[in-house]
């Protein structure tokens, strides 16, 4: 019963939660704020609280930005399309009733287990070393020259290492709307003379939209922000810096927390945009 | 065309038998019913006809050709199932639309075939609706649509009516019949509800466990049904069974009695009236302590003046005794 005095009593027991999460989200977004507006450098002693736009500009300007922003959008992009198409097609075979199916989710699912730091750490020593890399075992077993992946295909190589973690999270998701596709539809459209490939097209995509939605909706969110990967492989050299590595360059590297408030408010503000941008290509689908 | 023939035919599901050898022929343009209880395969059945499950033995010919391991879009069926399998992200015109988009039928001739179900199914003013914005009927109908369109050279139904109210089942009863006597093409339609299958069947298949247990019409299987089974599936309310010694006086292990075949008044059957239903028309007695059965039921006028707890003497009708051997066949 929703009495009057029933939701004010909800109201009071839901406040401290409601509190802590919005002080949560909000001090460190205000203090963020106030440092890009400010000249803040700690190891020179230097605080000036008011600076104007002049951090915004110097981050903005300077050569690393745009392409930053570039590599931002490489990556999130690049990582988006492997994971959800592989994704889909992983979804679609785990449907099958594939012998030793439940193993074989297991282990699909598993890098997702796997902390990023390590996992990269695995790919960069385990698996792309040119020396001691499973890739150039196989290599030198075909008798071909070993590749340095990290150092020919930075990012590439940063891309097939994210989507080597985010495919699981993609797969399981589709996974489950794959599995609630109703059979008898797809059991009508096989009488109604529709090939396997039309099925697809016509049934399978258009029930996945949400789910697709859904996937890049939280992929990028937390794409925009990858860190360790580009950390431990390449610290952000031969074109692999993103604007979240740059802000960190910029705070921690040459201790300006100015400007790199400002290059994180930037981020904040791409981050919108590719969100806005994304809602309205495939934002559609979550109210079909 | 449409004349299906099953030859033999087997499914079985890993170790179970689910149907086992069988052999049947649904002549062109027969409306053909396949009636039983729920579970006893019927769905299977016609879903291998459909070609959606594999046999495990036997022929299925379609016109006379031999099917077994044609794909179900190249069999000329069409299907109406009983979810509808709507397809939910197209309109009403595009689920109609989409069989013929598939056989690559041009844009003119697919305006005019929809045109003329929609017509015919009264569903002109849905067609640019989703499914998820109809009614429970009107889905149906579109279901229908999409099967007509195909001009397929049988109809195969799966209990189509039995997600409806029903009044509305009974309505969409008798639209199928007339769709019908309008195509007068081979419908196999399934349903466990034996009203449907004697209101609209020329030829009704009766199934248990797999098994056919008769094939005849409608009036064949409530004249003469050919086994205790049959004889209390078919009609409505169950047939009386009565063993023992009355039975014997008959010269039969069981004798059945249809409830309207047993008239209320002078006659060697004597006991209690329990639960009446009055419903206007007719009222149902259930009357106890005959020492025959634990109830017989008895169909009696509508203005029938007898309640509960009131004695009442029962007359069977002689010629309508239906006399079964310890087997259970009709003698
Ligand atoms: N795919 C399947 N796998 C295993 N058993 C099945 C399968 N489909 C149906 N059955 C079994 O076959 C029997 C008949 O099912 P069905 O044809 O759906 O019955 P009906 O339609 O007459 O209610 C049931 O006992 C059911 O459990
Ligand atoms: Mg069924």
């Amino acid at each position: 019963m929703a009495t009057k005095a029933s939701r004010t009593a909800a109201r009071l027991m839901m406040a401290p939660a409601v509190t802590l999460l919005l002080g949560w989200m909000l001090v460190p977004l205000v203090m963020t704020l106030y440092f890009s507006f400010a000249d803040y450098r700690p190891l020179r002693n230097v605080f000036e609280p008011w600076a104007g736009f002049g951090n915004y500009e110097r981050f903005v300007t300077s050569s690393a930005f745009w392409p930053s922003v570039w590599t931002t959008l490489v990556l999130v992009g690049a990582v988006l399309a492997i994971t959800v198409v592989l994704g889909i097609l992983l979804a679609m075979l785990l449907d099958q009733p594939i012998w030793g199916r439940g193993a074989v989710r297991i282990l699909v699912i598993s890098p997702f287990f796997v902390m990023p730091t390590v996992s990269a750490l695995v790919w960069k020593n385990m698996m792309l070393d040119p020396v001691n890399g499973v890739f150039s075992h196989v290599a030198r077993l075909l008798g071909a020259q070993p590749y340095d992946f990290l150092t020919q295909a930075p990012l590439p190589s940063i891309v097939l290492i994210v989507s080597w973690q985010w495919l699981p999270f993609a797969t399981l998701i589709l996974l489950t709307a794959v599995q609630s596709l109703d059979r008898e539809q797809l059991e009508a459209a096989e009488m109604d003379g529709a090939p396997p490939l039309a099925r697809f097209r016509y049934l399978v995509l258009p029930h996945l939209a949400r789910a697709i939605t859904i996937v890049i909706l939280i992929q990028t969110i937390f794409l925009l922000s990858i860190f360790a990967e580009i950390f431990v492989t390449t610290g952000g050299s031969f074109g692999t810096r993103t604007l979240t590595y740059l802000v960190f360059q910029r705070v921690l590297e040459a201790q300006n927390v100015g400007l790199g408030s400002a290059g994180g408010i930037l981020a904040v503000l791409l981050a919108n945009v590719v969100a806005i941008f994304l809602m309205r290509i495939v934002g559609r689908n979550l109210d079909a | 065309m449409g004349r299906i023939e099953l030859k033999g035919v087997r499914k079985a599901f890993g170790e179970v038998e689910v149907i086992p050898p069988l052999d049947l022929a649904i002549e062109d343009g027969e409306f053909c019913v396949f009636v039983g209880p729920s579970g006893c395969g019927k769905s299977t059945l016609l879903r291998l006809i459909a070609g959606l499950e594999d046999t495990s033995g036997g022929h299925i010919e379609i016109d006379g050709l031999d099917m077994t391991d044609t794909p179900p879009a190249r069999r000329g069926l069409a299907m109406v199932f009983q979810s509808y399998a709507l397809y939910p992200h197209m309109s009403v015109r595009k689920n109609i639309a989409f069989p013929m988009k598939m056989a690559g039928v041009d844009a003119a001739e697919q305006a005019r075939r929809i045109e003329a179900a929609a017509r015919a199914l009264n569903l002109s003013d849905y067609l640019d609706r989703r499914p998820g914005q109809l009614s429970g009927g009107q889905r149906q109908r579109v279901a229908i649509g999409r099967a007509i369109v195909r001009e397929p050279s049988a109809f195969l139904f799966d209990e189509p009516l039995s997600n409806l109210d029903a009044a509305l089942r009974v309505g969409m009863r008798m639209e199928i019949g007339e769709l019908h006597e309008q195509l007068s093409t081979t419908m196999i339609y399934v349903t466990h509800d034996q009203v449907e299958a004697m209101t609209m069947a020329d030829r009704i298949v009766v199934l248990r466990a797999g098994r056919i247990e008769q094939v005849g019409t409608p009036l064949d299987l409530y004249r003469s049904p050919r086994n205790l089974f049959v004889a209390g599936f078919i009609g409505s309310p169950r047939m009386n069974f009565v063993e023992g010694e009355e039975a014997g006086r008959h010269g039969a292990h069981t004798i059945g009695i249809r409830p309207e075949h047993v008239r209320v008044g002078e006659g060697p059957w004597r006991g209690t009236v329990g639960v009446s239903e009055h419903l206007g028309s007719d009222t149902f007695l259930h009357v106890h302590g005959t020492g025959l059965a634990e109830t017989i039921t008895v169909r009696a006028g509508g203005e029938v003046p007898l309640r509960g707890g009131d004695p009442v003497s029962l007359a069977p009708e002689e010629g309508k005794l239906h006399r079964f051997g310890p087997d259970g066949l009709r003698l």
